[in-house]
């Protein structure tokens, strides 16, 4: 166990070294949620839709998409030199391949998000001071589930015919749990409805994390093994 | 005869059998009072939805078959439900509106049954469109079965988020827990109708599967 959890952080610390000396992949992603953001501020009819109603599924939508484009890039990484050959002939388990790719998603999710966020504020005038906590707990949820799956699909996508397009077809049907559940979570938390309301979708999304990533872990060797 | 050819009889059977069922459904069977002759098309969107489920619930367990025990025939089995899965999820999607239209007055609505049969949809055309775009065939086959079982176990947390929502959708009339409140008579023309539409599956599968089995036999050979 801890050998995994050590040869885990150690594969995550590398990519997420190479992602912060790079800085490419982390920008354009950042610049592309602020790009999504500003689209969505002409996407609508201010005067016909208050922001509060279309700020949850704004905050969600743009969230999905960079999620997405950060996912695309973990395995595709791994293709240049034929890295991933040698990342397989190392002596670890596929577990802890799969543990350090999603931690190290997480972690450039998470980032992005983490920019995104203040962004959304700004933009859109929602207050969120006082619910940060929940907010952001909601955000993580429902984060580790995106990248849960994701991790799994982007190891196969990216021996495939036009990876950057298969992904996004396979993985979408597969964050609309996660989604649905944040959304409704977030809209709840900005009209300051107590959590309670809504600890059915806490729960379905806690479910689905823990489901898919145990069932992501059991599948990841049928997704790299020769 | 070949699989594929004994798959084309019954077919032919099923073709037949369906003829027979609405011959039944709209000779023999009495008008649903509130709906009028819009139900009857019941009898074809119900058993289609069955069939599409049972083809994606087949996927999810041919796809863990393989992975266990690499037997390249689950490997094309899955494909054969998925591609026949495809074509009943698109026959209930579009008479689904057709009947919609009359008695909820809206082509389309986000409940949680017809969401859940669109995600149905994506999750068999997903499945087809990555087999398309994997040339090698072990790989192929990894990866479908890897795609398979997650979107069987993804469509009971998609029906549980939508559900959550409020539905529209008729409520269960035959598997539900207390006895079935159709009448007998539609009872029997939907049943007939379920026989009908799992001959027809096993059918078109008969036929995907033995093409399938065959034009792997050549490119060994």
């Amino acid at each position: 166990m801890t050998d995994l959890l050590r040869h885990a952080w150690v594969i995550a610390r590398k990519d997420l070294v190479l992602e912060f000396r790079t800085r490419t992949a982390f920008l354009s992603a950042v610049v592309f949620t602020a790009l999504v953001l500003t689209v969505f501020n002409f996407g609508r009819d201010p005067t016909s839709v208050p922001t509060i109603d279309l700020a949850p599924s704004i905050l969600w939508v743009t969230f999905t998409f960079a999620a997405m484009l950060g996912l695309n890039r973990a395995f595709q990484l791994e293709l240049e030199n034929d890295a991933l050959d040698a990342l397989l002939a190392t002596p670890i388990s596929r577990g802890s391949l799969y543990l350090a790719k999603f931690v190290a998603n997480c972690v450039f999710v998470g980032v992005v998000e983490c920019v995104g966020l203040p962004l959304f504020v700004l933009f859109f005038n929602v207050p969120v001071w006082s619910i940060l906590g929940p907010l952001v707990g909601v955000i993580a949820l429902a984060t580790v589930g995106f990248v849960a799956v994701g991790t799994l699909f982007s190891a196969m996508v990216i021996r495939t015919r036009f990876a950057e397009l298969m992904l996004p077809v396979l993985l979408l049907p597969f964050l609309i749990p996660p989604l649905v559940g944040a959304v409704q979570v977030t809209a709840a938390l900005l009209a300051a409805r107590p959590l309670s309301e809504v600890a059915g979708w806490l729960r379905l999304l806690a479910a689905y994390d823990i489901v898919f990533l145990a069932l992501a872990t059991v599948l990841f060797p049928a997704t790299v093994n020769e | 005869m070949t699989t594929a050819q004994r798959g084309r009889w019954v077919t032919l059977v099923g073709l037949v059998l369906l003829a027979g069922v609405y011959v039944r459904a709209l000779a023999f069977t009495p008008l649903e009072s509130s709906q009028g002759p819009a139900q009857k098309i019941f009898y074809v969107h119900v058993p289609a939805a069955w069939s599409a489920m049972l083809a994606m619930a087949l996927v999810g367990i041919a796809s863990i078959l393989f992975l266990i025990m690499r037997d390249y025939r689950y490997d094309r089995f899955a494909a054969a439900s998925a591609e026949v899965g495809t074509a009943f999820s698109l026959v209930m999607l579009t008479t689904g509106p057709i009947w919609a239209k009359p008695i909820w007055g809206t082509w389309w609505t986000w409940d949680a049954r017809l969401t859940l049969t669109l995600f149905l949809f994506f999750l068999f055309v997903g499945y087809l469109l990555l087999r398309g775009a994997v040339l090698e065939t072990s790989l192929r086959a990894r990866y479908s079965a890897v795609l398979g079982i997650c979107g069987l176990v993804l469509l009971p947390f998609i029906h549980l988020s939508v559900y959550l929502f409020r539905t529209l959708h008729p409520q269960p009339v035959v598997l539900k827990p207390s006895a079935p409140s159709l009448p007998e008579s539609m009872l029997i023309t939907l049943l007939a109708s379920f026989v009908v539409f799992t001959v027809l599956y096993i059918g078109f599968v008969m036929q995907v599967y033995g093409v399938a089995t065959e034009q792997d036999a050549l490119g060994e050979a």
